[in-house]
């Protein structure tokens, strides 16, 4: 009996502590199932996807806004890197296209290298991001923003630029390869992947919170130059920091760009940096649960309030600022779920 | 005291569960509307509203409209997509899933309309846009027609125009660079241009980005490069500034325009800068007569303004897709089967006869129909010139 | 040698909205290191009120006046009473949106954002309850074009560059030699001393707030008297990019808000006659993030000490 009990023990105590992956795990699959049975119709699948990339943005962009206490305001920019860097890869080499001529791979492969190509998309946008750290080094607050914002109207004028693909009018290919997904297997693909990298990203940016570098990160906001005292190395955070965020934009945008089937530079403007920056104080600076509640609420209130048509810009703007006034630390504030929810010891 | 409280609380639930049943008594048929309500062009979203909204209450005023034995009334669904891409799509598939529209019209924009026919065709639903000129929104999808000409048609028009009547040899051009429609349509413009003159008779090919004010650098290059005639294929609103500047800067030589210039708005926003001036587009409102005379006459006495090429185009799309669900003689009830039944209806229409001209469509989904050259009179009217038929 | 000339006066129409916005981000800002980013939207109602104000008197409106008024004097009532009432919406902007953030001592950046919103709803409140048509502002000065040789310049170019540098010298002398100038500056030294020195620091931010918005107004004015066509969103371009020219200035000084708004004017005035139109967005932000890279306090910015 007693070597029985202990092994149990030990069972409960390994599911408790992994207990939110395996809710998420199997809440996952639930979905994926009912998606499959064509229980829900494909809008509301559209809309959930949209709240996942929705979650990465916004707590991409917490790691330098809210933890870092910076100020970024293009974070568009990386996005559109991402999503363009994936979605020229995948179309190059697995569909045949007009520009790109026929496929250089078989398009069997989509379906395996499609986690490959998103990562190069972040890579890519991370690259980005460290050219906007380095001279990040030696500004701070206000400056930051400015070549932020100089950094996402550059990358949209670049693209629009680049005739191969497409500038202004836009880039299209994308549901030919998740076409070719379902050829192989006809799951969800584009559901799948998005709650996978979902989960994902939130988990990276859990461990990275957790590590030192997110304490590095946080006695950078409370002060700078005590924390160089205490030796902590600000540049290394920084660069970090930035590299992370930008990413895991570029992630979100691989993702976005397939779910939509069709990307152009118009997407990725100041207004789109907005929406994610609201979506972040929105939360709480600093909370990740509340940025991933926050990018929950506001696309389902995006598209609740679709029908006010003009007043819904006029009605969202003026929610937050009774927000910023009666609650300005957002949702959270600073908190997590977990403390809400804090067992009694 | 709570007896009459549980009584009305029973009768109110009760019609509660009973309206239903009411409404489902008069069978409908949905048609969607993906239009620009808000965002950039939202004189666009109003025009097309407000054409729709008009055929919608004739056609069910007179009691609805009458497939095989059955009566149906229209229910059209307005949905604003922002002129955004992302938001176009999102409209298309909830009139598509939730909505269960047997039909969509619009969007009217070539950016929203090309991501929206990709999913309106991957759904098989018919979709028709009626502004789009783009040939990329129809281009291999079967479910999605057009209502209007294209950009590649449009262009030689505008180059033919110029030579014969302007006896242009130089032509500037001064576009949009960050925006699909005048991006495309300049680059057919160029290309017919030089086919007729040779390589480089395009002698200023000037750019700007969407929202800018200022055109004087662009225009100053312009002007010093001799060109016979500046072509700009810009909207309503850019037009004036870009008319007046060239004016400032001392351009006294013939400017040409496309079907975006036809709004009712660019006259009360350019002003006399305007008059004298060319444009190609899908119908000519002053002399016009017949149903066209009607349409406009009945517009505006409801809604205060002329209407534009917008509200036309948008009603005879509508009714194009009217008359296609006429044809099919008897919907089943079953979304999938009248969809495809609808769409193979459409590709079959001949000689429609619509407000902007008679329209019969390719294997494309496009209209074979004429272009109108319109000259803007002293009088500010929109007056038609000549017309160009393919 | 004529392009540059001719390219030369364009810019310096171009950049002087520029300035005379940048003008107003950096009072706001050396005062209350605030990014008031509404200051573009403020730039926007200046331009619709003096809208408003120009066609009810040229008899235009539905409220028609009992006699006629000339029209050089229409466009000087307009701008002024256009500066007087922006003033207005930018001091209660201040009392309703920024003031009680300040009283709470919340973080900067919840006032900022809380700045952006109300940006929004400037912008988007207009579109509602204005509609969608795009509106012409009344011509009120006859536009005459001096011709030098392939040169043109309209009298309107010349008026605008004239009041800009007018509207310049004026603050610089404000600043300089009023007392209130004086409050101004040490507030932006240091918050906390003000007070105590028996300054009453809401006045003379709500002061700062009357200037910036007033220099927003005449801006927006002006603008639409050389460019006559107004739309709801027309602040928010020109509002980002001002703020960039203000930073890299120098934010906090007015001095190279100035010049940092001419600076961008020329250098995408120029970038677009020489290059193909279509870099210059591109160029443009190039060439200032270069710039800040070198100087990152901006050109006439002072880097602040803070104490450990």
């Amino acid at each position: 009996m007693f070597p029985d009990q202990q092994k149990f023990n030990d069972m409960t105590q390994y599911l408790y502590k992994y207990r939110f992956w395996i809710l998420y795990a199997l809440f996952s699959l639930t979905i994926i199932f009912s998606v499959q049975q064509e229980w829900i119709n494909a809008y509301i699948q559209l809309v959930m996807m949209y709240i996942g990339i929705n979650i990465i943005l916004s707590s991409s962009l917490n790691i330098v806004n809210g933890y870092m206490g910076e100020f970024s305001c293009g974070h568009a920019g990386f996005v559109a890197v991402g999503a363009y860097v994936t979605s020229v890869l995948n179309v190059w080499l697995f569909v045949s296209d007009r520009v790109f001529g026929a496929p250089v791979v078989s398009e069997n492969y989509a379906l395996f290298l499609f986690p490959v190509t998103l990562l190069i998309g972040g890579i890519a946008a991370a690259f980005v991001g460290l050219l906007v750290a380095i001279p990040s080094f030696n500004t701070r607050g206000d400056y930051l923003a400015i070549i932020t914002l100089a950094v996402n109207y550059i990358v949209k004028s670049a693209i629009e630029n680049i005739q191969i693909i497409g500038g202004a009018r836009g880039f299209m290919g994308m549901r030919k390869v998740v076409n070719a997904m379902h050829d192989l297997w006809d799951i969800p693909w584009m559901m799948i992947f998005t709650l996978v990298f979902t989960g994902l990203t939130v988990w990276i940016i859990w461990r990275f919170v957790s590590s030192t570098y997110g304490k590095g990160i946080i006695a950078v906001r409370e002060d700078e130059i005590a924390a160089e005292i205490m030796s902590v190395n600000t540049q290394r955070m920084k660069m970090t920091a930035f590299m992370l965020s930008s990413g895991l934009a570029g992630v979100a945008g691989g993702l976005f760009a397939h779910v939509l089937g069709y990307i152009n530079p118009g997407s990725f403007t100041i207004m789109k940096s907005t929406e994610v920056m609201v979506m972040v104080y929105l939360g709480g600076m600093g909370s990740l649960s509340g940025s991933v509640l926050s990018a929950i609420l506001f696309t389902i209130l995006l598209e609740l309030l679709r029908p006010l048509q003009v007043i819904k810009w006029v009605v969202i703007p003026l929610m937050l600022i009774l927000l910023m006034m009666f609650r300005p630390e957002g949702i959270m504030g600073d908190r997590e779920i977990k403390d809400i929810f804090r067992k009694k010891s | 005291m709570n007896q009459s409280k549980r009584l009305i609380s029973i009768v109110f639930m009760l019609c509660m569960f009973l309206t239903p049943l009411l409404w489902a008594k008069q069978p409908v048929i949905k048609i969607g509307f993906n239009i620009p309500l808000t965002g950039d062009i939202p004189k666009v979203g109003e025009g097309s509203m407000y054409a729709a909204k008009m055929l919608e209450e004739q056609i069910n005023e007179s009691g609805g409209i009458l497939v095989g034995e059955k009566k149906y009334l229209l229910k059209f669904i307005f949905e604003d997509n922002e002129a955004k891409a992302e938001s176009a799509t999102a409209v298309a598939l909830k009139l598509i899933t939730q909505d269960r529209v047997l039909g969509i019209i619009g969007p009217q924009a070539s950016k929203q309309a090309i991501p929206a026919g990709e999913i309106c065709d991957s759904y098989e639903t018919p979709m028709i846009s009626p502004w789009s000129t783009n040939p990329q929104t129809t281009e291999n999808r079967p479910y999605v027609f057009r209502g209007c000409f294209l950009d590649p048609f449009q262009g030689p028009v505008a180059a033919n125009f110029v030579t014969n009547e302007f006896k242009a040899k130089k032509a500037a051009v001064l576009y949009d660079i960050a925006s699909d429609y005048p991006k495309g349509l300049a680059e057919f413009f160029k290309r017919a241009f030089e086919k007729i003159h040779g390589k480089g008779s395009v002698v200023a090919y000037e750019t700007f980005t969407t929202k800018d004010r200022d055109f004087s650098a662009q225009l100053t290059n312009i002007i010093r490069s001799g060109a016979d005639v500046l072509f700009t294929p810009q909207y309503y609103d850019e037009v004036p500034l870009i008319v007046k500047q060239a004016h400032e800067l001392g351009w006294k030589k013939p400017i040409m325009g496309s079907d975006s210039w036809g709004s009712a708005e660019l006259m009360n926003l350019c002003g006399n800068d305007c008059k004298g001036l060319f444009f190609s587009t899908h119908y000519a409102a002053a002399g016009a007569g017949g149903k066209t005379l009607r349409f406009i006459n009945k517009y505006k006495a409801k809604y205060g303004y002329t209407p534009d090429d917008v509200a036309a185009l948008t009603w005879d799309s509508t009714r194009l897709m009217i008359q296609a669900i006429l044809n099919t003689k008897g919907l089943t009830g079953k979304d999938r089967k009248d969809r495809k039944a609808i769409k193979n209806q459409l590709a079959k229409i001949e000689n429609f006869v619509g407000i902007t001209g008679k329209m019969t469509f390719t294997p494309q989904g496009d209209p074979n129909k004429c272009a109108v050259v319109v000259r803007i009179s002293d009088k500010g009217e929109f007056e038609f010139f000549m017309s160009v038929c393919p | 040698m004529e392009i540059l000339i001719q390219n030369t006066l364009n810019a310096l129409q171009w950049g002087s909205f520029y300035a005379l916005i940048a003008l107003g981000y950096t009072l706001v800002y050396g005062v209350l290191l605030l990014i008031n980013f509404a200051h573009g939207d403020i730039f926007m109602v200046g331009a619709y009120v003096g809208f408003f104000f120009a066609v009810l008197f040229t008899g235009n409106s539905f409220i028609q006046l009992p006699f006629s008024i000339p029209l050089w004097l229409v466009f000087i009532l307009t701008v002024v009473l256009s500066m007087i009432v922006t003033s207005f919406v930018g001091v209660t902007l201040e009392r309703v949106a920024y003031r009680p953030l300040r009283r709470k001592g919340a973080n900067r950046l919840y006032v900022v954002i809380t700045a952006l919103m109300c940006g929004l709803i400037l912008e988007n409140g207009n579109l509602a309850f204005f509609g969608a048509s795009r509106r012409l502002f009344p011509e009120l000065i006859d536009k005459t074009i001096y011709s030098f040789g392939t040169i043109n310049i309209s009298n309107i170019k010349i008026m605008v560059i004239l009041t800009a540098i007018t509207a310049f010298i004026f603050l610089e002398l404000i600043i300089r030699k009023t007392r209130i100038g004086m409050a101004m500056r040490a507030i932006s030294y240091d918050r906390m001393a003000v007070p105590l020195m028996g300054i009453p620091i809401d006045g003379v931010i709500v002061f700062t707030f009357v200037l910036g918005s007033s220099m927003a107004a005449l801006a927006g004015v002006l603008f639409v008297t050389a460019y006559p066509v107004l739309e709801p969103y027309m602040g928010a371009i020109i509002g980002w990019k001002a703020f960039i020219a203000a930073v890299v200035g120098g934010i906090g000084e007015i001095r190279g808000a100035f010049v940092g708004g001419f600076l961008l004017g020329f250098i995408e005035i120029f970038v677009a006659a020489f290059f193909p139109s279509t870099l210059r967005d591109l160029i443009a932000f190039s060439l200032l993030l270069i710039l800040l890279s070198f100087k990152p306090t901006g050109l006439f910015g002072v880097s602040r000490s803070t104490k450990i």
